[in-house]
Formats: structure tokens, C-alpha cells, sequence
């Protein structure tokens, strides 16, 4: 699913750093990656780890006043960093559809169902209102919502929170935008639900060429969707290949540790899960050298502690996206 | 042991559970070392008022609805379920934290649904609950210790400043954690360091039976490993019995001898562990277990999934029959008409409530198919 011409989206050595009460936090340090046409990039990582961070600053989503961005991030060539608000705000919605955790949160309790998604339509572009209603009777229709006419005169409340999560995705694409972000939308769904959302997803994808960066922590969620996996830690990304290199043949020890920590459907927990010791460190207060080292089972080079490890290929690569890892460890237990 | 199959269907409040035809008794390989608490046709129904200012109840909601369920000495038993489908009132009305309105509940032997308040505070001691938001469920104002110490002093279980804080220390030590940190407050803590918190008070009144409320739902998945880890440690180092409550099936496959499965505030299928979560027998069981995800990319590509049409049917408005016969892909005559029972089916100690496996169960009355008006 490479695309051979220039990537939808180039996100180039971002950089986020945060005001807080305990000093400067930096919470995004140094993101490269690309994501293509129809591509779906998954980005991985714990709470803290700035995975949500990173996807907010391309959209000027963080408030100015605390947040400090550097880097640059070309939508279709035109860098979301520097433009001006004005030009951003077009580009939200036709060309950037946005969809966040909680629906409950993301959707204004007061308003029905049918104003919300006719506003997001109105916003951009001149339409009559009884034409945006029908836009936004089609739309909800096409994420799958039963009786799509009646639940446009619903409020938010009245509906599970799968249907929910479907009327946030029908706003997000709204204006078939090219680059859809999800951040751990499925996450406080059931997993039958989420079956249902991420077939959406996946449907529309090949349907309109939508590039998809999803942000989740949940791994298997990634091996269904995921083209390219790009794991972060401590606010850098640790480990980036296709989703196939990543998951089977994890080279960063954070990334082993992750997979090794998750129970196995298929077999019986008799055995003990393997454990990362420790918790993920502040990004007030990142370790020097390699991020991880502190939590690190295998770590013995003496420039862990020093010397931070730039992201490398690491052996060969499947599907002609380069395997790479940020790590000093050359060979650690195999998974 | 085994769970009884016996008809599930709505229990009148104060009608015996033997009052209902049980179906033939599955021969078990599970290790009989007695049952701890046993449910029988547990219920419990919540009013549901009208938004007006008469307040006049319109209907009921069914949580719980008719629950058969034996914990057995020693076990993790796994509940599972999608969100609403009763499992934490389940859980909750085990520990009689909310009244049931119908049904027994049975804690070694004693009939909790009717215990007084000093039976209800020796209950309280020998059942434990482990939260599931640990940032919600400690006091923020309280040291460690004081919250971990209340327990022994509502039970007097050590008599002394001294005494109290020797087992506290003990306590805090059983779960991974430095007794130096007793003085501390819950917001210098992470949130897996809370929810050790949490399970050392849980343990503070060396309880028999746990219930853990989605005890690791809100925790990092590096963090969850670890509490797992725990959980079956403390298990087998106390001899704890267990009920794992939790939306992630690959954390109950992994912690449970059981499972059982709930839908829409009954279980459904329940069995052991391999059994349920390798061939179950419920198309319920069979399309939850298909939707999970797993971190295996050429797996997941393959695999074939049975993707439920819809949403799950409000438990104030539970279908006549099946209630998952609204969803379920191999609906045929008997499913509107019989609530089916669980049967046994597959595996040894394995039940299923699906007419798939033979038409077993109570008919529908008129009076089922319209919610009955409260009293």
C-alpha cells in the first residue's frame, strides 16, 4: 500500500515543549514519519509517552500560551505548523478529520445530533441547512447508525456510546477528508463494537484513499489495521517498520517488553506475564542517554546511560519500508 | 461442583430456586474443593422512573436477571461482558454493596441476602473488593496507612498503634510495595503503585473471596502485567478465591480457571478457562471472543470474524426468549418462544444457555414479554 509519489502527510523532526508547574516538559522530542494515501499509520506508546500530544500540535490544537512547537508537518506540501490560523481552520474538517477518545466529551450534550453535524458541514463551504441535514442523514447512514433520520433529532445521551463514537467518525468525515486522526478512538469501546468501528474505518479507507494515523495503545488493535507502526516512548519514537517487523520481530527491549506483557488469548496463563519493571518517566524529567534505560532488562552497553541511540535500520526489512530502532542493544532475547 | 443448570428465568422475590425444574446434572472434571459463594436465580431490578415531577416508576431495569453461579474454594473465576451487561451489579450483589431483589446468594454456606448488620460486617471482612479506577477509589486526604489500617480497626483485628502498624507493613510488603511509604498520600503514588494500594487494603481483613472490579481496566498495559502477576501470586500464596470481573478477555484467559460470559444481566455460557476461551459453545461467546484483537499481524489478517449486527437491547426492554436472539446470526424457531437454560455442552463443566445445543428451558408467559410495573 506504498505510495511512490510524495506522502499525504510529512511530519518532520516535531518537537513539543510543554510549560508546566515543574518546569519545562519535553514531551515530544524529535517525531519523524510519513503516511501515504490509503496508508494507515499506527502510533504506539503508554499514558505520558506523547503520542496524543504529537497528534494535537499538528492540528495547533495546543494552547499557545504553554506549548511550544518546532518542526515542520507538510499536509499535501503545505506545512500545518506555520500557517496562518486562518488557513488552518480550512484545512480542519475537508482536509484533516479529527476523532478523540471519549464521544461523550467530544460531542456537545445541549445540541442534537443533527446541529452538530450540520454545523460541521455548514462551516465549510455554502449549503442550505435542509441540504446539510440531508448531507448529514447520508453521512450518519453511511457509519452504519440504525435510522439515521430519527437520530438526527437525538442528543448525545440518548445513544450508546459505540453509536456515539459513530456519529464523532460521521463528523469527522463530514468533508471525505484526506487524513483522518484517530486518537484511541475505539479505546473505551467493547471489542465488538470496536470490530464494528474499525471495518468502518477500513471501509472508508479504501473506499476514498484516506491516510489514517492511529494512535492506541492496544497492540492487537494495530495488528489489524496498522501498514506502519511507529512505537514512542518518552515522547521519541523508539522503534518505526511495517506492522509485520514490528510485532513479530520487535528489536527495541521496550517494544519486546510490551508484547511480552500482554496476556495470550490462544493459551493459559500458567506461566507469569513478563513484566517492565517500573513506570514510564516523567517528561519533566527524561533520563539521559537512552529513555529507556532505566527500565531496560538488557541493558550493557556503557553509552545506554550517556548517550542517546539514534533510530537505525536494524536488520532486514518486509515490505519495503525500512525496520529501524533507537536502541544500543544489538541483540537482546528473541520474543 | 457445577454451576446448576437450572431454568434462569425471572425469579419471583422470596420463590426457592428448587421451585424451578433443573435439567440433568453435568458430570465435572473441575476440582472439587466445595463452593464458596453460589448465586441462584440472583436478581437485581432497578426502577425506572419517569422524568416527570409524579416520579412514577414506568418500568425495570434488569442488571441482573436471574443468575445461577457457584465460585468454587480456590479459583479465579473470570466474568465477562460487554459494558451494561450487569457484571459489576453481579459483583456488587455478591458482596450485598447493592440489595438484590430477588434470588440467594450463599457465602459458605450462609444465606447472605438475609444477614443483619453484624453478619453483613463479618461479610465485609471475608470479601474483598479491588476497584477499578485507583485514583477514585482511595481517599486523597488519607496516608497509606490510615487506609490500609481502617480495615483491622472496623474489625479489631489488631488491637494497638503498634500492632496495627507492624500488619500494615506486612500488608504493604505483600504487595510489592515499601512499608517506608505508609506516610505517604495517593497522589505521590502511580497509578499501578495505587492499585497495590488498594488490593493491600482489600487483603487487610484476610478476606477469603475477592472481587476485582476491572482492577486493572485503567492501568498502563507494562503496569497491568505487572498487577496480574500479583493478583495470581496473592492468589495462590493465600489461597484466595477469586472473581476476576473484566472486559479483557486476554487478561481473564489468562487469570481464570473459569469464565463465565454475561449478556444483558444473565450468564450465558460459563466453563473452564480453555474451554470457554477456546471452543465456546454460545454464538455470543464465539462473536466476543472473534472481536478481540491480537498483537499477531498475519493472524489478524486471516482471521475470520463474526462481526454482531447492532447494539446490545436496553435491560430495561430484555427480548422474550434468548435475549441475544436480537443479535445472534443462527436465530431459529424456539429463540423468541424459550428462555433457554444452561445446558451442558462441550467440554466437561461446560454450560451454555443456546437452543443450538437442544431446546432447554422455560416457555415464555404473557406476563415475560411486558416488563411487569413494580410494586
Amino acid at each position: 500500500m506504498q505510495s511512490t509519489s510524495a506522502p499525504l502527510l510529512e511530519v518532520e523532526d516535531l518537537r513539543v515543549r510543554l510549560r508546566t508547574p515543574r518546569g519545562p516538559a519535553e514531551v515530544v522530542n524529535g517525531l519523524s514519519y510519513a503516511v501515504g494515501r490509503g496508508e494507515t499509520v499506527a502510533v504506539v506508546g503508554e499514558s505520558g509517552s506523547g503520542k496524543s500530544v504529537s497528534v494535537l500540535a499538528l492540528l495547533g490544537l495546543l494552547p499557545v500560551r504553554v506549548a511550544t512547537v518546532t518542526g515542520a508537518a507538510r499536509l499535501d506540501g503545505e506545512d500545518l505548523l506555520t500557517m496562518p490560523p486562518e488557513r488552518l481552520r480550512e484545512v480542519r474538517g475537508p482536509g484533516v478529520g479529527m476523532v478523540f477518545q471519549d464521544p461523550m466529551t467530544s460531542l456537545n450534550p445541549v445540541l442534537t445530533i443533527g446541529r452538530q453535524l450540520v454545523e460541521g458541514i455548514r462551516a465549510h463551504g455554502e449549503v442550505s441547512k435542509a441540504a446539510a441535514r440531508e448531507r448529514a442523514a447520508g453521512l450518519l447512514a453511511e457509519v452504519g447508525l440504525p435510522d439515521p433520520q430519527r437520530a438526527l433529532d437525538r442528543y448525545p445521551h440518548e445513544l450508546s456510546g459505540g453509536m456515539r463514537q459513530r456519529v464523532v467518525i460521521a463528523i469527522a468525515l463530514a468533508h471525505n477528508p484526506s487524513l483522518l486522526i484517530a486518537d484511541e478512538a475505539t479505546t473505551a469501546l467493547d471489542v465488538t463494537v470496536q470490530a464494528q468501528i474499525l471495518d468502518l474505518v477500513a471501509g472508508l479507507q479504501s473506499e476514498h484513499g484516506t491516510g489514517v494515523v492511529w494512535i492506541t495503545h492496544d497492540l492487537g488493535v494495530v495488528a489489524g489495521i496498522a501498514d506502519r507502526v511507529l512505537v514512542m516512548y518518552g515522547g521519541r519514537c523508539v522503534e518505526d517498520g511495517s506492522v509485520d517487523d514490528v510485532l513479530e520481530r520487535p528489536a527495541h527491549p521496550y517494544t519486546r517488553g510490551l508484547l511480552g506483557a500482554l496476556p495470550d488469548l490462544a493459551s493459559s496463563g500458567d506461566g507469569e506475564l513478563a513484566t517492565v519493571p517500573g513506570v514510564p518517566p516523567a517528561p519533566t524529567d527524561l533520563p539521559a542517554g537512552c529513555v529507556f534505560w532505566p527500565r531496560c532488562p538488557v541493558r550493557s552497553d556503557p553509552r545506554c546511560e550517556t548517550e542517546q541511540p539514534p533510530l537505525a535500520v536494524v536488520g532486514a526489512s518486509t515490505g519495503g519500508l525500512p525496520h529501524r530502532a533507537a536502541t544500543w542493544c544489538e541483540e537482546g532475547s528473541p520474543r | 461442583m457445577t454451576d446448576l443448570p437450572q431454568g434462569p428465568t425471572a425469579h419471583a422475590r422470596g420463590v426457592p430456586a428448587s421451585d424451578v425444574p433443573a435439567s440433568p446434572v453435568p458430570a465435572s472434571d473441575v476440582p472439587v474443593s466445595g463452593v464458596l459463594v453460589s448465586a441462584r436465580g440472583l436478581e437485581v431490578h432497578f426502577p425506572v422512573r419517569s422524568g416527570n415531577a409524579l416520579r412514577r416508576t414506568t418500568g425495570l431495569l434488569r442488571a441482573v436477571d436471574g443468575v445461577d453461579l457457584d465460585i468454587h474454594r480456590g479459583e479465579t473465576l473470570g466474568l465477562v461482558g460487554e459494558s451494561g451487561c450487569g457484571k459489576s451489579t453481579l459483583g456488587n450483589a455478591l458482596l450485598r454493596l447493592v440489595e438484590p431483589t430477588g434470588g440467594t446468594v450463599t457465602f459458605d454456606g450462609t444465606d447472605v441476602t438475609g444477614l443483619d448488620r453484624r453478619g453483613l460486617r463479618d461479610l465485609r471482612r471475608r470479601a474483598g473488593m479491588v476497584f477499578q479506577d485507583p485514583f477514585a477509589s482511595l481517599d486523597p486526604r488519607r496516608t497509606v496507612r490510615q487506609t490500609v489500617s481502617e480495615p483491622l480497626e472496623v474489625h479489631g483485628l489488631r488491637s494497638g498503634r503498634q500492632e496495627r502498624s507492624a500488619r500494615v507493613a506486612e500488608l504493604l510488603e505483600l504487595v510489592g510495595l515499601d512499608p517506608a511509604v505508609a506516610d505517604r498520600y495517593p497522589h505521590e503514588f502511580s497509578g499501578g503503585q495505587r492499585q497495590r494500594v488498594g488490593i493491600a487494603r482489600a487483603l487487610a481483613g484476610e478476606p477469603d473471596f475477592l472481587v476485582c472490579d476491572e482492577a486493572i481496566a485503567s492501568l498502563d498495559v507494562s503496569v497491568q502485567a505487572q498487577v496480574l502477576n500479583l493478583l495470581r501470586r496473592l492468589q495462590r500464596q493465600l489461597g484466595l478465591t477469586l472473581l476476576f470481573i473484566s472486559h479483557d478477555l486476554s487478561a481473564v484467559r489468562h487469570v481464570s480457571d473459569r469464565i463465565a460470559v454475561m449478556y444483558l444481566g444473565r450468564v450465558v455460557e460459563v466453563g473452564p478457562a480453555a474451554a470457554v476461551g477456546s471452543d465456546p459453545k454460545m454464538p455470543y461467546t464465539q462473536a466476543l471472543l472473534s472481536a478481540v484483537p491480537v498483537p499477531h499481524p498475519a493472524l489478524e489478517r486471516t482471521r475470520q470474524r463474526v462481526v454482531l449486527g447492532g447494539d446490545v437491547p436496553s435491560p430495561a426492554n430484555v427480548p422474550s426468549g434468548c435475549r441475544f436472539r436480537t443479535r445472534c446470526p443462527y436465530v431459529f424457531e424456539p429463540c423468541p418462544d424459550v428462555d433457554p437454560a444452561l445446558q451442558p455442552v462441550g467440554a466437561p463443566g461446560q454450560l451454555a444457555a443456546c437452543h443450538l445445543h437442544g431446546v432447554v428451558g422455560r416457555p415464555v408467559e404473557q406476563e415475560d414479554a411486558v416488563p411487569a410495573p413494580a410494586d
